[in-house]
């Protein structure tokens, strides 16, 4: 099959499911009695200077948190523990930027170690249950993830000094801060600075998956793992590996935020960014380029509905079905993509053969 | 082959299986003693008297009933082969069905919604799954999300403008009907309040189940009996369990795999969403958005735990069901005390393990069992953060010991097509 045509297959998967829940949200809609005009007209509305800063914030958030589950969806890994790993991390790097044992940027790049170390460590444990004990990591991260929420709120309150309604922990020295960019002329929020992290990211696992011997490795393994058994690699290494490699960037996820907008953790941890992440990832096929287009098109939903019950008297809501159908016919698009593409292979093959004249014998 | 060899043969086997069985039964009934007894002793020692009332009980009940449905819906799914974490989602919808049609239709239409909104979800997951052949795990993911989302906009919807509801909760919703057996009932609790050893833990016991019983309690045990005798006994079931351990052998044999791995997903389907129903009706006043705080997750462990067996899952569904409700009753008090109990179990083990000269083994459960000990003796309570961890610790550590032993289907969570046997 040609690689232009290849490529065509694959967008058409995205863009089958985009329609699907464009088509299944005006549905909803309209059963619900809501104006379905009014809802697309908000969807659609220019972005302002402001908004557009927040789609980048959020997408970058989104990004870091898919690309954490996509490195173990490569290998078949499904790292539900992403949420949990996030939490874990976020706390530490809190704790430990505000020590300021490190002089100003020096603390910052420390704290970032801290928060890979972070997450991968939570995820660890994942892994290690899984290669020595062979507990499936689905359910034990899902477990995690709850142990996580518990663990941060009693360290928080142990550790965290009480502020009017909230607990907190000490902010970080200013001179660790990272400042954030104004992108958008016009914007009072500035794009975080840390978003370099996310292009970091995405340019790192593209090298190691698509270019070292470890990459090819851990594909091989998530493709047929008896096949990568055969010529040598050793999985429970390789599921080592990758769980940890996907936890220290789900340590990433909250770092833009800690340290260039909140400089302290305190309550205003987002919750569901692991979730929307495994969406994400979904939707971009664990492809780092295609993540990155999964994570805009969901920011810009996000930030596009904020508005639908003031403009159009619709709960915003409405966006997280639009969000999973959009999941949900993605994948099943994807499956559906794949078994053309086998069949076209199949009948290529079978016409290569014909034109040599070894059918006959191919199908005996 | 001749006829009568294959039924001599036949006949040794559900012999042997029946011998098996008694054993199985023989030895559950001796743990259950023994943790009684245990249980009784504890609360004697460290006079943390909510560990066995009725009260308690009670509450571990009803948390065990939504766990229990859960994990039996995912025993269906993954006893015909798909693997089903969409649970949670579908739970979700279970609440939010039983929250609109048990406001304007009565308690059996509110049980009834649940379990149609809650088969919605297993439909969903069903064709993504067994029609797409789209990966289980993901498609589960998938269903989360829209359920989750699905259920936040429709209460927003249906519960706005009702009095007593919100954009976020149902009005409260009426309850279905509970029995109380009016004479053993008050016995009970008198002999319970007299705080004898083991005899009051029994009446407690007795109390508890006498006691504003709901009838969707035993409408969740009844439907435990039926799936055990539906997939165990009959050759429906026969078929539907072939198609989790070997579906192309079931193909060959004429069984139509697609039809009952869609059948065994919407049914569990059914059950989340009336695991859902019960949380909204039976266990709180009304449907609240997040209410069923992974429960669905929970009832997947139990199923786990259970090694995707009926008794087995009862029994896991039974023992989370107890730490949810122990911390909510004088939580601090009830998980120190039972602090004591795992450590001492862990030292047993600890033990039991080097004896067999497992040294790695023995040694980590004997440090893990000192250090809980110690952890028992240095406090008078512990922290609600930690009683709120309690159910997932167990899933981990019961897995983690136990993940060698369980055996789940061994076809479960592969894809199939049609026409694949060959």
């Amino acid at each position: 099959m040609s690689r232009a045509r290849r490529l065509g297959l694959v967008l058409v998967a995205p863009a089958l499911a985009l329609l699907v829940a464009g088509v299944v949200t005006t549905v909803v809609l309209l059963l619900a009695g809501d104006d379905v005009g009014a809802f697309w007209d908000v969807m659609f509305t220019a972005p302002a200077a402001r908004n557009l800063s927040n789609i980048v914030n959020n997408a970058v958030v989104l990004y870091l948190s898919g690309m954490a589950a996509a490195i173990g969806f490569r290998m078949n890994l499904f790292n539900i523990g992403v949420e949990g790993q996030y939490a874990v991390a976020t706390f530490t790097a809190a704790l430990f930027a505000a020590q300021a044992w490190l002089p100003g940027v020096v603390n910052t790049l420390a704290t970032l170690v801290v928060a890979m170390a972070a997450g991968a460590a939570w995820a660890g444990i994942a892994a290690v249950l899984k290669v020595t004990r062979g507990v499936s990591e689905v359910i034990s991260t899902i477990m995690l993830n709850a142990i996580a929420v518990s663990l941060v709120a009693y360290l928080l309150r142990t550790t965290g000094e009480r502020q009017q309604q909230t607990i907190e922990t000490r902010p970080i020295p200013k001179d660790s801060w990272v400042g954030g960019v104004d992108v958008f002329s016009g914007s009072t929020t500035p794009v975080h600075g840390l978003a370099v992290l996310a292009l970091l990211v995405g340019i790192a696992t593209w090298f190691v998956l698509g270019w070292t011997r470890f990459g090819f490795d851990l594909r091989a393994t998530g493709q047929s793992e008896s096949a990568a058994v055969a010529s040598g690699v050793n999985v429970k290494k390789m599921v080592l590996a990758s769980l940890l490699l996907s936890g220290a960037v789900a340590g990433l996820i909250g770092m833009p935020n800690l340290l260039g907008v909140s400089h302290n953790f305190g309550t205003t941890l987002q919750v569901g960014i692991g979730f929307t992440g495994i969406a994400v990832a979904l939707l971009g096929r664990n492809h780092p380029l295609g993540v990155a287009f999964g994570a805009l098109i969901f920011a810009w939903l996000n930030e596009q509905s904020n508005p639908l019950g003031i403009l159009a008297g619709i709960s915003n809501d409405i966006i997280f079905i639009t969000q999973g159908v959009v999941v949900l016919s993605v994948v099943i698009a994807y499956a559906v993509v794949q078994r053309y593409e086998r069949r076209m292979e199949q009948r290529h093959v079978m016409a290569a053969l014909e034109r040599a004249g070894l059918a006959e014998e191919a199908r005996a | 082959m001749s006829t009568t060899s294959m039924a001599g043969r036949r006949d040794s086997n559900s012999r042997v299986t029946k011998v098996l069985d008694k054993v199985r039964e023989t030895r559950l009934w001796l743990l259950l003693s023994l943790l009684l007894v245990t249980m009784s002793a504890t609360r004697i020692v460290t006079g943390a008297d909510d560990l066995t009332s009725a009260g308690t009980l009670q509450a571990a009940l009803i948390s065990s009933v939504p766990i229990a449905l859960a994990g039996l819906g995912g025993l269906w799914s993954e006893r015909a082969g798909v693997v089903n974490i969409g649970l949670e989602g579908m739970m979700i919808l279970g609440t939010l069905g039983a929250g609109y049609f048990a406001y304007h239709y009565g308690v059996w239409a509110g049980l009834l919604g649940g379990m149609l909104l809650g088969a919605f979800g297993g439909v969903l997951h069903a064709v993504a799954t067994v029609v797409f052949g789209v990966d289980h795990i993901v498609s589960g993911v998938a269903v989360n999300i829209i359920a989750a989302g699905s259920a936040g906009f429709l209460a927003e919807l249906l519960f706005s403008g009702l009095e007593g509801g919100g954009p976020t909760q149902s009005p409260s919703l009426p309850k279905p009907p509970t029995i109380t057996l009016p004479g053993i009932s008050d016995a009970a609790r008198d002999i319970a309040d007299q705080g004898w050893f083991l005899v009051s833990d029994l009446a407690a016991l007795v109390a508890s189940l006498t006691t504003r019983m709901s009838v969707v309690t035993l409408l969740a045990i009844a439907l435990f009996l039926a799936t055990a005798f539906l997939l165990w006994r009959t050759s429906f079931g026969l078929r539907l369990r072939s198609c989790g351990e070997n579906p192309q052998a079931a193909e060959t044999l004429g069984v139509n795999v697609y039809l009952y791995k869609f059948v065994a997903v919407t049914v569990s389907g059914v059950l989340a969403g009336l695991g859902g129903a019960y949380l909204a009706m039976v266990a709180s006043s009304g449907y609240s958005n997040g209410q069923t705080l992974g429960l669905g997750y929970i009832g997947l462990a139990a199923m786990i735990f259970g090694n995707w067996r009926p008794g087995g899952l009862f029994l896991g569904a039974l023992l989370f069901g107890y730490t949810y409700a122990a911390r909510l009753r004088s939580g601090g008090e009830s998980v120190h005390a039972l602090l004591l109990i795992a450590a001492l179990a862990l030292l047993v083990v600890a033990v039991w393990q080097l004896s067999r000269r497992s040294w790695v083994g023995g040694s980590v459960a004997g440090v893990i069992g000192l250090a809980a000990l110690w952890w028992f003796t240095a406090t008078d309570e512990v922290s609600s953060y930690f009683t709120e961890m309690t159910p997932y610790v167990a899933t981990l550590v019961v897995l983690t010991v136990a993940a060698q032993s369980l055996r789940m289907p061994a076809a479960d969570g592969r894809p199939y097509r049609r026409g694949t046997a060959g």
